[in-house]
């Protein structure tokens, strides 16, 4: 427990190493480096899990950060259960997803960058889980979502890379503009970052409200707070309305997606609200808010990949979708449900990416599911680990999704949150379109015939071992992550609440033994018929797609435009801001106002030098008299005055 | 005993000479000579006083200026020769276009 620092220093170390050394020196060893420093941060990890299972955590200030005045801030670390949970997510995924990248990135001229890049977000990642302030997860927060900008943009030289990449990085401002504020609300109302005090204090601010002038409205300060927190979520865990970043960030390189895209730092949102519960918790609106949120998001991405092609696009939305329930769990108060699916979605989301970069390296870096078809014979690993992963995330019994989901969905019922059964509907709903559009891809991609060109077929070829391996060690996390969550109602222990209780307090659902039993019929009843309808329009009736799409012509129209999302922020807020930025800021504050300054000093000083160089002859000793004679009068005057 | 003036009158006479060599005269190398002697017109007087007032400080200084004379005195040549490969001349008057 004493060695926890490891944690997070080994990847920054071979953050650095790699950084400095990794062009000259590693080259294409370079992801030695990354891999055994996140490799040992993996066993510090386990380590300190064991200990935090006995019920040893940390709370520690290293040192002070900041100190002025009242405002005191210090580099603390803070180990308790949910953390614990996190390390496991954050450190394996990061770990198997270093170890395929070394094939998947085999022979690209950035290798060492690509690690580099990759440790670097670890460590900041750990750093955001690990911190006992808000001003440490709020330097995680930044640093991540900077690795996700340098890694979506990897491959800088394709102009749709680098655009993703900014896209990426300017919405996320939006959300943690919000996020910052909600910061300084809580120093300017409690004087302190820290978690401890913070969430000690927060019940006095009960009932207290806050003015905005701007608005002319009173607001609940509690709920303002969270609301802002709320804010930063939404952009980093990509939600209504700020998910537009996380379907483009996927022109990174696979392994990103999954990491970064998927696993861990889109879930730094969730991981963010249910840190703060005990502020959510004391207003009923912020988590109506939360639960709506998410289940509108889990709702609106789930219909969007029901119809896209781009396989690495659907997974994207799927992502999105599933962390919708995320919210949809929290704004219930079921944190701890949130939290476990956040757990187990890691493994068997980053899974499903690492399998569709798989493919893309058989298909030579095709992305089109209509050009797939019939892989299942080529690539027999990437096909069973994938579809493990389908059925995981359609929630069938026995697999990781399952307990997750249906833990989420049961509370969600039974809870006692106010739009409850409102989320539950929609959740159920979104299960049945989940398992759809899965096993859609899988179809698509794996079953049939391969409808790609023959160079293409010729091409096709299971991926090496580095690659198969981890694909193989996250489906064993696909199938048991969520052993450790087995409901009672199952016969099961439901370790992972009790595990949690310290940190996210408990949430009872008011029921029935036989209602449970009929939430989680329904759940699983929606995603076999989701699996069967793929089935059934996919495999059977091929030709049923198409007929349908051309029949609800206006709805495909929709969804393949992903609603008009984009479009619709493009008018109102990116053309807007051209226009500013050419008609106001280039021309008058540019034109005008700056560039007349920065030439009109420059202009007056040139007059002026043009009188005073006539002084400068370049003759050693007309300076030397001048200065001869300027001392003279000096020390004339001091004697003589 | 000699009496502190006597020092200093020699001191700036020194320095007076220097002065004058440097402004009058048009060789880099007599002007070099002749910062050399403001140089050291300054350490006499330094350890002139060092002597009158008992303290020790004076000629530390002088160390001090012994040391930095030297450095100069290496660069200085340097530049000189230098200059003279280039321009084969020692002569400032013939070197004036660092002007505006």
């Amino acid at each position: 427990m004493d060695n926890y620092l490891l944690i997070p220093f080994l990847p920054l170390t071979a953050f650095l190493i790699n950084i400095f050394f990794g062009k000259t020196f590693l080259r294409d060893k370079a992801h030695w480096v990354s891999i055994l420093a996140v490799f040992g941060s993996w066993v510090v990890s386990v380590m300190t899990v064991a200990e935090v299972l006995q019920g040893r955590t940390v709370n520690k200030d290293l040192y002070a950060w900041i100190s002025s005045g009242g405002f005191m801030v210090s580099v603390g670390f803070l180990i308790d259960q949910l953390t614990a949970v996190m390390l496991v997510v954050v450190t394996t995924c990061s770990t198997l997803i270093h170890i395929y990248s070394a094939g998947y990135m085999h022979g690209d001229k950035g290798y060492y960058r690509f690690f580099a890049y990759l440790s670097l977000f670890t460590f900041s990642m750990l750093m955001l889980v690990m911190a006992n302030n808000f001003l440490q997860l709020y330097f995680g927060w930044e640093a991540v979502g900077l690795c996700s900008y340098f890694l979506i943009g990897f491959w800088y030289e394709k102009k749709s890379a680098s655009d993703a990449g900014k896209k990426a990085f300017i919405v996320n401002r939006f959300g943690d503009f919000g996020f910052g504020i909600g910061v300084i609300m809580i120093f300017l109302s409690l004087g302190t970052l820290h978690y401890a005090p913070v969430f000690k204090g927060i019940g006095s601010l009960v009932g207290q409200t806050v003015n905005i002038h701007l608005l002319g409205v009173q607001v609940d300060l509690i709920t303002f707070i969270a609301l802002l927190l709320f804010c930063g979520a939404v952009g980093k865990s990509a939600q209504l309305p700020l998910h537009v970043w996380l379907p483009d960030a996927m022109e990174g390189p696979t392994p990103v997606s999954a990491l970064i895209h998927a696993a861990t730092m889109v879930t730094a949102g969730v991981f963010m609200v249910a840190r703060c519960n005990p502020i959510f918790s004391l207003s009923p609106l912020a988590m109506s808010v939360v639960a709506v949120i998410g289940a509108v998001t889990a709702l609106f991405a789930a219909t969007i990949a029901l119809v896209q092609n781009d396989i690495k696009r659907i997974i994207a939305y799927s992502t999105v979708s599933q962390l919708g329930y995320m919210f949809l769990a929290c704004g219930v108060g079921a944190y701890t449900a949130g939290i476990f699916h956040l757990y187990t979605h890691a493994f068997f989301k980053a899974l499903l990416f690492l399998c569709a970069g798989s493919v893309m390296h058989a298909m030579a870096g095709e992305l089109d599911l209509q050009k797939m078809g019939g892989l299942k014979k080529y690539m027999p690993w990437t096909y069973r680990t994938m579809l493990i992963a389908s059925l995981s995330i359609a929630g069938i019994p026995g697999l990781a999704g399952f307990f997750s989901k249906d833990e989420i969905l049961w509370l969600a019922f039974s809870g006692s949150s106010p739009v409850g059964k409102f989320v539950w509907a929609i959740g159920t709903f979104v299960a049945f379109l989940t398992a759809f559009y899965s096993f859609r891809l899988i179809f698509l991609t794996f079953h049939g015939k391969f409808r790609g060109t023959h160079e293409q077929e010729h091409h096709l070829h299971e991926s090496p071992k580095v690659m198969t391996i981890p694909l193989m060690l996250l489906c064993v996390g696909a199938i048991a992550s969520g052993w450790v969550g087995i409901p009672h109602l199952l016969g099961g222990g439901a370790h992972f609440t009790e595990f949690m209780k310290p940190v996210l307090g408990h949430l009872e659902g008011e029921g029935t033994h036989g209602d449970e039993w009929m939430v989680m019929a329904i759940s699983v009843f929606a995603g076999l018929s989701g699996i069967g309808l793929a089935a059934f329009v996919y495999l059977r009736e091929s030709n049923l797609a198409d007929r349908a799409a051309s029949q609800f012509a206006f709805v495909h129209k929709i969804l393949w435009n992903k609603y008009y999302v984009d479009e619709f922020y493009s008018a109102i807020i990116v053309k807007p801001t051209f226009w500013i930025a050419k008609n106001v800021i280039v021309r008058v504050t540019d034109g005008k106002i700056i560039e007349g300054i920065v030439n009109g000093v420059p202009a007056l000083i040139g007059k002026v030098s043009e009188v005073l160089r006539k002084v400068q002859t370049g003759r050693v000793q007309e300076y030397a008299s001048i200065m001869a004679i300027g001392t003279f009068i000096l020390i004339a005057l001091a004697l003589f005055w | 005993m000699i009496p502190l003036q006597w020092y200093l009158w020699l001191s700036a006479a020194m320095f007076a000479i220097g002065i004058a060599g440097f402004l009058i005269r048009r060789n880099i190398i007599i002007m070099f000579m002749s910062i050399e002697l403001m140089l050291n017109a300054a350490n006499i007087s330094l350890v002139s006083f060092g002597h009158h007032l008992q303290d020790m400080r004076g000629q530390i200084l002088v160390f001090f200026i012994i040391a930095v004379a030297a450095a100069e005195a290496a660069i200085g040549l340097a530049i000189i020769i230098a200059l003279f490969r280039n321009r084969t001349t020692t002569y400032i008057d013939e070197v004036n276009e660092m002007k505006g």
